[in-house]
């Protein structure tokens, strides 16, 4: 069923990818390829000396059983925040979806919280779940609940995953709502009037017909929390109670740019790029076989 | 017409101003300072350039200390260096190992031929910032050392007499107990729990942070502050968490805000943190000394500073660095680090500004504004208390942040908690060691 375009000779078909790959090179294959040589040295700070180690560096990390246990942090983290923030836009979704009056305005303020960046977010958050002036701990101190989210280590995970995901929903929520809209009403129509209810419409007819835009959602949304949540965890955990919110990238942070250890932390990104990586392949082959275009 | 008189009187300005600049050197410095600290500090910078005509100071804020120091190193890699960049004293052994990229202080002084006497210095203070043989490498500039403070009104409320005895760790523990036992919600809480309780702590009972003097002595120092004097502090505190009378508030200053507001009885903070708890608190508060252990050896010897100073960036004019030396110079004089003292709660660095606050009757309509000078000055400074000197600390501080949270929280006994704070410490000094060879 594949459509393939046949060109003759390789000069165009070259010239028209030149650009795409000229962007790559420059933004990606670059600093990846530094990245992967720095991980082979121990740099001092200044950049005025710095010694060969060649897998020394990775040596260090993976025979530290705290670096270790960050991927199970990162996993269940990445984990969370996708499931919360595409669940939480879906559902949004579907309802806007079936809106007739103001959907528009529903659909504007549902996309506002995307343009606030990570780190502001983090601090929203924070002054809302402060253990001292914080809103909604107050509110779950009256009702006998002792919010701790600076020694609880369950607390402070749940604060950052939602932290990182209600910025994101708005982004979901948005291709969700075009996916949805893209389904053909005259499909949705016979199965109502075959007296299939809204649920089971749902199941066997929307969902399946969306799985292209999950399956888009779903890796970008992985690769987000991987890569740009480290924001929200400096603002409100800097990885803590003990190690419960550091994860992978934010150590990458903390190492190279708190610690100044850049040896370490190129060795850090060379391993996330291979997770990533890794990941985003298993996802191409095993899921996408899945996803009905 | 109007119009084109005020333009005009622009322009002159303009081109006058712009003369003036040309004639005079920029000095660059990069600060980590904000808020109230940010506003004296920009005051000083006007003093100078007022003062003269031959150099002008630029200050700009970078962030916090970490991004302060890490903006310079990048400026650095990139030859962009400024001529004077704060570094917090976590940072020091790492300045102090970038051997071509730094310009010592005691240079800078040399070559201008500045007036330039580092006995003016406070011992401790200056030790911190000097090589063994006595070099000073970077100008200190705002140095504090924790104290505690105590919120006189509450121990009233709870029945206790707020003028108590509270120079011992026993004596603070059964002020806690008293407290706690009249339903007091919060009876102790701290600020940077790695420099009050595990860095100061040592110093103050004279026993070990790390081996090699602190690290003064050497990189292949190690770790040592699983030792059984602070041991037994971090299990009283990790004790006194658990029943509730130690409320931990978070890594860094977190803690202020519960005390200022007046929900905690008793903080160990920074001396520096005087001027904000004077501002905002609406109770009679009180600076105490810092309590120790009766019984240990020696205790109490002399608490360690905080705080950062002034490193000089190499690459730059001899014209240039004269300009520097001339401000380092204005900012060690006695007038200014007087009123910096009296204003931030910081130490006044120099013996002259010491002498002139006190005879100013400073200390007198201010109590305890000196107990801070009387901590770190009362008996010379041994081999375990003149500082530390460890690279990689910041991050060493974070895994002490970590460990420490286990013991609050219950997962993790004292001993165990150290023992393993050491051992992922020294694993980073040891990388230290070996980009520094």
């Amino acid at each position: 069923m594949e459509k393939r375009v046949t060109f003759k000779g390789w000069l165009l078909p070259l010239l028209l990818v030149a650009p795409q790959l000229a962007v790559t090179a420059v933004f990606f294959f670059y600093p990846a390829g530094q990245a992967v040589w720095q991980s082979l040295f121990i740099p001092d700070p200044f950049g005025l000396r710095s010694q060969f180690v060649g897998l020394g560096n990775f040596e260090f990390l993976l025979g530290d059983s705290y670096y270790r246990a960050s991927f199970v942090t990162t996993a269940v983290f990445s984990s969370l925040v996708t499931l919360v923030s595409m669940g939480a836009a879906l559902c949004l979704a579907v309802l806007a979806d079936r809106l007739i009056k103001g959907a528009s305005t529903y659909r504007t303020l549902l996309i506002w919280p995307y343009a606030v960046a990570p780190a502001v977010a983090g601090v929203l958050w924070l002054f809302m779940f402060n253990t001292r002036v914080g809103v909604i701990s107050w509110y779950l101190g009256l009702l006998g609940y002792d919010w701790n989210h600076v020694l609880n280590e369950g607390e402070a995970m749940g604060l950052v995953v939602v932290a990182s995901a209600w910025g994101r929903v708005s982004y979901n929520f948005l291709f969700f709502l075009a996916g949805l809209q893209s389904i053909p009403r005259s499909v949705i129509e016979a199965a109502a009037i075959d007296g299939a209810r809204f649920w089971t419409r749902f199941r066997t007819i929307v969902f399946p017909l969306l799985s292209p835009t999950t399956f888009f959602l779903l890796v970008v949304n992985i690769v987000y929390a991987f890569f740009e949540t480290f924001g929200v965890i400096h603002t409100i955990t800097s990885g803590g109670p003990q190690q419960a919110t550091t994860i992978l990238v934010y150590k990458v942070f903390a190492d190279g740019f708190v610690g100044q250890d850049l040896g370490s932390s190129a060795a850090q990104s060379v391993i996330l790029l291979i997770v990533v990586g890794t990941l985003t392949i298993i996802q191409f082959k095993y899921i996408e076989r899945k996803v009905h275009y | 017409m109007r119009r084109f008189s005020t333009t005009s009187a622009l322009a002159a300005a303009i081109i006058m101003a712009s003369t003036s600049v040309m004639a005079a050197t920029e000095i660059q410095w990069w600060h980590a300072f904000t808020g109230r600290l940010g506003d004296l500090l920009a005051e000083q910078v006007t003093q100078f350039n007022a003062s003269q005509n031959d150099y002008v100071v630029v200050a700009t804020h970078k962030g916090n200390y970490s991004e302060t120091l890490n903006a310079g190193i990048a400026a650095f890699r990139a030859g962009e260096q400024p001529h004077l960049l704060m570094v917090f004293e976590v940072g020091t052994a790492t300045m102090m190992a970038a051997k071509g990229a730094i310009k010592p202080v005691y240079e800078v002084m040399a070559e201008a031929g500045a007036k330039f006497d580092p006995d003016a210095y406070l011992g401790p203070v200056k030790g911190y910032y000097t090589t063994t043989d006595g070099r000073m490498l970077s100008l200190p500039y705002n140095s504090s050392t924790p104290v505690l403070y105590v919120n006189r009104d509450a121990f009233s409320g709870a029945g206790l007499d707020p003028d108590m005895d509270l120079s011992t760790w026993q004596k603070v523990g059964a002020a806690l107990d008293a407290l706690k036992a009249a339903g007091h919600s919060c009876p102790l809480t701290t600020a940077w729990q790695s420099w009050v309780h595990l860095e100061n702590l040592s110093a103050y009972h004279n026993v070990p942070f790390a081996t090699k003097e602190n690290g003064f002595a050497g990189l292949n120092t190690e770790l040592a502050f699983n030792g059984p004097v602070q041991v037994r502090h971090i299990q009283a505190m990790g004790d006194w968490a658990r029943d509730g009378k130690f409320i931990y508030a978070g890594r860094r200053n977190e803690g202020g805000a519960n005390f200022r507001a007046g929900e905690c009885a008793l903080f160990t903070e920074s001396s520096a943190g005087y001027a904000g708890v004077k501002a905002e608190a609406k109770f009679a508060f009180q600076i105490r000394p810092l309590p120790y252990w009766e019984g240990v050896d020696g205790a109490p010897q002399n608490t360690i500073i905080g705080g950062a100073s002034l490193w000089t960036l190499s690459g730059h004019d001899a014209e240039e660095y004269k300009g520097v030396a001339a401000f380092l110079n204005f900012l060690s004089s006695t007038d200014v680090q007087a009123k910096w003292h009296q204003n931030t709660g910081y130490l006044p660095i120099t013996l002259a500004a010491a002498a002139q606050t006190k005879a100013q009757g400073f200390y007198q309509a201010n109590p305890g504004t000196e107990i801070a000078g009387m901590q770190m000055t009362g008996k010379p400074p041994t081999g375990n208390s003149k500082g530390l000197r460890l690279g990689s600390f910041d991050q060493i501080r974070a895994i002490i942040d970590e460990e420490l949270e286990a013991v609050w929280s219950g997962d993790k006994t004292a001993q165990v908690a150290l023992d393993s704070a050491v051992q992922r410490g020294n694993a980073l000094l040891r990388r230290f060691e070996q980009a520094n060879r």
